[in-house]
């Protein structure tokens, strides 16, 4: 073990505050349903990402980690991208049989979700595939953080998975490649609902600030394959997102990671995927 | 051979009959400057065969008789023959039809006519379009002039000086009496390949080739210019002619429009090759097209065309040796998507279920297989079984193979058996019995060698894998030189630093296993950092079959270590001595 990860920060949320994560992670998950329920053939990207970012104001929320995103089609699994522009929400519209991903990060009172929720519209058989075998990497991942494996690592096993599978790591589209990232209750004070490229000011300065402190102590708060993540998982939360895809169908999940000093789980349990998965091994 | 006159729009034809009467009757149509007698192999193949054999000499030509002006000339009329000789020969049964050149051109207007549902039963079309097909071939390519859709106008134009001579007065006539019509037996000969035989050409060529123009000039201009509507329910069986100087491969590229069932097929052939050298594999076509259209079960061959997918391998199988994983996987991938069906076969049965179920969500018909490359009867039956359950593959890509590092001096016999069973002689059983099914069947196709940039970049470090890699390499050169007489293209890929599994089954000499995990480790590493993806080798597979390459270096390291082993194979030389990897 390294010297650094000796020096691992004590896990620095009580109960309370795990249980305002949660329900803001079921708050952010019920307004992506509410917005799946409603999608249907000839919707646009931004008029997705649009509705979703009122279904979670509606409800309260303050500011964003970072702005909806909304992706159809083959641009779920990030195909053609090739500048960080595209990330965001385009003019692409819903049609019979696609996959999509609404993806966003609402904060309330400085606590923090990020949410990844994919689905499709109508019949789309590669979808349920990739979907039934994403299972896999939700436990693969906690199994390997309990292991408190270096999460470079993980990040490779991860990888060994997807091979295994015959898909492909679509994470790695992500700016820094990273699979995850840190969450932390947020204590900038910069304007609320204000974003720049779609990261809240807010974020950016605590972000920022992590990127720097956590440095000093050799960790990351971003979570990727490289020698920065070369250190055992730091207590905390990670919000932990796989994005797996084949040919032209992407898809994710993204939730909370709870990492204490010897443990590792889910945020919550009671999520759609999870809930998809018990009722397909249920039947 | 039985030899009657049948009379149409008061021309007598001369009709030869052979074979037994009552089985299924095939016309065969001549084109230009041809008669019946160009037929004559695979009439004889056919009639082995047990099928009613019937040719006769077009209007003009051989022992026919001529009709008087152009008008006699026009398709229709043509077309009024082919029905009188079917109905004369075959009266209660619609007859098969097979046609070359311009036997072609005038039995499609019989084909695209009404009457052709019921007198019919399907059609084998070699070198002759429709003419109303093409006017509104170039017409689309008019509308529309993409840089694509012009190089292919520009491409037929370049085949089709001729037709604008056969147009100009005196010329051309003048050309057939002047010598060309002596010389012709040369010029097939020297242009076409075709082995010269006796009574070839026919004695009546002068006259048949100057009448025959009229063929022409009676039609082309007239059905380019105003291009009919000509769909036809007839099955169609489009033999596309690889060598043909004549008609260009893209001018069928529409026939779907027209012909539903369609089946595209192609011969490693020349305009008059196809008939006077592979007599017996035409003959072979047209009995697959009406065998299965009097009823029996479509070939898997015909299934994968009747599927019609989209994409540059439609109606193609390819097999991939090592299929499970990496390169192979991503190859077999690639191939499901642009069209192809696929077989896989893996040490790890379960890792090629897992590609073919990947394939079929790409619409591919795929299967998996458990063979190990390195047991020849193994492949062998391997080999017969694809052929029997899924038919002879078009692409072959010998990709499974073993990593190993060693030197020289540490590597073992065992080791050095265990790489060269594997790698080359995986390689050479592969090439061998498809190779030899492939070449029998005589459509073609193309064999994909995996060898590796170490087969030209030596290293100390790597003597078994290597020189396995290298002959490979010779292998392939030496099989592409035997095989292209076949049209069977051999590629050799060398890819260079790929990150694929490969690098977590290498096995290296005289290391301990807790050594050998963490060089493992440290190799995979590298590779993972260098992230050359398979899928980008397999791209390469793909553009290496399109395009026939010899040799395709992939990455960036592979392709400088081929120029410097050129420009200073020495500078290799010394380069060898350090630890790399």
């Amino acid at each position: 073990m390294t010297t650094q990860a000796r020096l691992a920060p004590a896990f620095p949320y009580d109960a309370t505050d795990i249980d305002r994560f949660r329900e803001l992670q079921q708050l952010a998950y019920r307004c992506a349903e509410r917005v799946a329920a409603w999608l249907e053939p000839g919707v646009t990207e931004r008029q997705a990402a649009a509705r979703l970012r009122r279904e979670l104001v509606a409800e309260g929320v303050e500011d964003f980690f970072h702005v909806p995103f909304a992706w159809f089609g083959d641009r779920t699994a990030f195909r053609h991208f090739k500048t960080p522009l595209q990330f965001f929400a385009g003019r692409r519209k819903l049609e019979e049989g696609m996959p999509y991903i609404l993806d966003c990060a609402p904060v309330v009172d400085g606590y923090t979700a990020d949410i990844g929720y994919a689905g499709k519209i109508g019949d789309n058989p590669l979808w349920d595939k990739i979907a039934a075998d994403l299972r896999e990497y939700r436990e693969l991942i906690v199994r390997e953080v309990r292991q408190r494996k270096p999460l470079n690592e993980i990040y490779t096993a991860v990888d060994a998975l997807i091979a295994h599978h015959g898909y492909d790591n679509r994470h790695k589209v992500y700016p820094g490649r990273v699979i995850g990232h840190q969450v932390t209750r947020m204590t900038a004070r910069g304007p609320a609902g204000v974003n720049v490229f779609g990261f809240g000011v807010r974020t950016l300065q605590t972000l920022g600030r992590e990127l720097i402190s956590e440095r000093l102590h050799g960790r990351s708060p971003l979570w990727a394959d490289g020698r920065s993540s070369r250190h055992a998982p730091t207590p905390g939360l990670w919000a932990v997102e796989p994005h797996i895809g084949f040919h032209n169908v992407g898809l994710k999940f993204e939730e909370l990671l709870v990492v204490t000093e010897d443990d590792a789980y889910w945020l919550d349990d009671d999520l759609p995927h999870v809930r998809r998965w018990a009722e397909a091994s249920a039947r | 051979m039985n030899r009657r006159t049948v009379v149409s729009g008061g021309v007598p034809l001369a009709v030869y009959e052979q074979g037994d009467p009552t089985g299924p009757t095939v016309v065969l149509v001549h084109g230009y400057p041809d008669t019946h007698h160009v037929w004559d192999d695979v009439a004889a193949a056919l009639t082995t065969d047990g099928y009613h054999v019937v040719r006769y000499d077009v209007r003009g030509a051989g022992a026919s008789g001529t009709p008087s002006g152009l008008r006699g000339y026009r398709l229709r009329q043509l077309a009024d023959d082919l029905f009188a000789v079917a109905d004369a020969v075959s009266p209660d049964k619609p007859v098969h039809l097979a046609a070359h050149d311009w036997g072609s051109i005038q039995s499609w207007e019989a084909v695209t006519s009404p009457q052709a549902a019921a007198r019919i039963a399907s059609y084998t079309t070699l070198s002759g379009p429709c003419l109303d097909h093409v006017g509104h071939w170039a017409r689309r390519r008019l509308a529309r002039p993409s840089p694509r859709h012009l190089g292919q106008l520009l491409g037929q134009a370049a085949h089709s000086w001729y037709i604008v001579l056969f147009h100009a007065p005196v010329l051309a006539p003048a050309a057939w009496r002047l010598g060309l019509a002596g010389q012709w037996g040369r010029v097939l000969s020297y242009v076409e390949g075709v082995t010269p035989r006796a009574g070839h050409p026919q004695p009546t060529l002068t006259a048949d080739a100057v009448r025959g123009i009229a063929l022409y000039r009676a039609n082309m201009l007239p059905r380019l210019l105003r291009p009919r509507q000509r769909p036809t329910t007839v099955p169609v069986q489009l033999v596309t002619l690889t060598e043909d100087h004549y008609v260009s491969p893209a001018l069928s590229d529409d026939l779907d429009r027209w012909a539903p069932r369609l089946w595209r097929r192609t011969l490693t052939a020349g305009h008059w090759s196809a008939l006077l050298e592979k007599g017996p594999t035409v003959a072979q076509m047209i009995k697959d097209l009406a065998a299965h259209a009097d009823g029996v079960p479509a070939t898997q061959a015909q299934e994968r065309a009747a599927r019609a997918r989209r994409g540059t391998f439609a109606g193609k199988l390819s097999v991939v040796t090592g299929g499970g994983s990496g390169i192979g996987r991503a190859t077999a991938l690639a191939f499901a998507e642009q069209g192809a069906d696929i077989v896989v076969c893996d040490l790890d049965l379960d890792a090629a279920e897992r590609t073919a179920e990947l394939a079929r969500f790409l619409g591919a018909k795929a299967h998996a297989y458990r063979v190990d490359v390195a047991d020849g009867a193994a492949v062998d039956a391997f080999a017969a079984e694809v052929a029997a359950a899924h038919g002879v593959p078009d692409i072959v890509v010998n990709n499974a193979g073993v990593g190993h590092s060693g030197t020289f001096l540490q590597t073992t016999e065992k080791e050095w058996r265990r790489v060269l069973d594997v790698n080359l002689w995986g390689v050479i059983h592969g090439c061998r019995a498809f190779g030899t099914l492939m070449a029998d069947r005589g459509e073609g196709g193309h064999i994909v060698n995996l060898a590796s940039a170490a087969a030209y970049l030596p290293s100390k470090i790597l003597a078994a894998y290597a020189t396995s890699k290298a002959a490979v390499f010779m292998l392939s050169d030496c099989l592409r030189a035997e095989l292209a007489p076949a049209g069977i293209g051999v590629s050799t890929i060398c890819p260079g630093i790929v990150n694929t599994n490969i690098t977590r089954t290498t096995t290296f000499s005289g290391q301990s296993a807790d050594q050998l995990a963490t060089t493992r480790d440290r190799v995979s590493g590298l590779y993972a950092k260098r992230n050359f993806t398979p899928d980008k080798v397999a791209r390469q597979i793909l553009r290496a079959v399109r395009k026939d390459k010899a040799v395709v270096p992939v990455t960036p390291e592979a392709r400088a270590a081929r120029f410097l082993g050129r420009v200073s194979p020495a500078l290799l030389r010394a380069a060898a001595r350090f630890d790399i990897g």
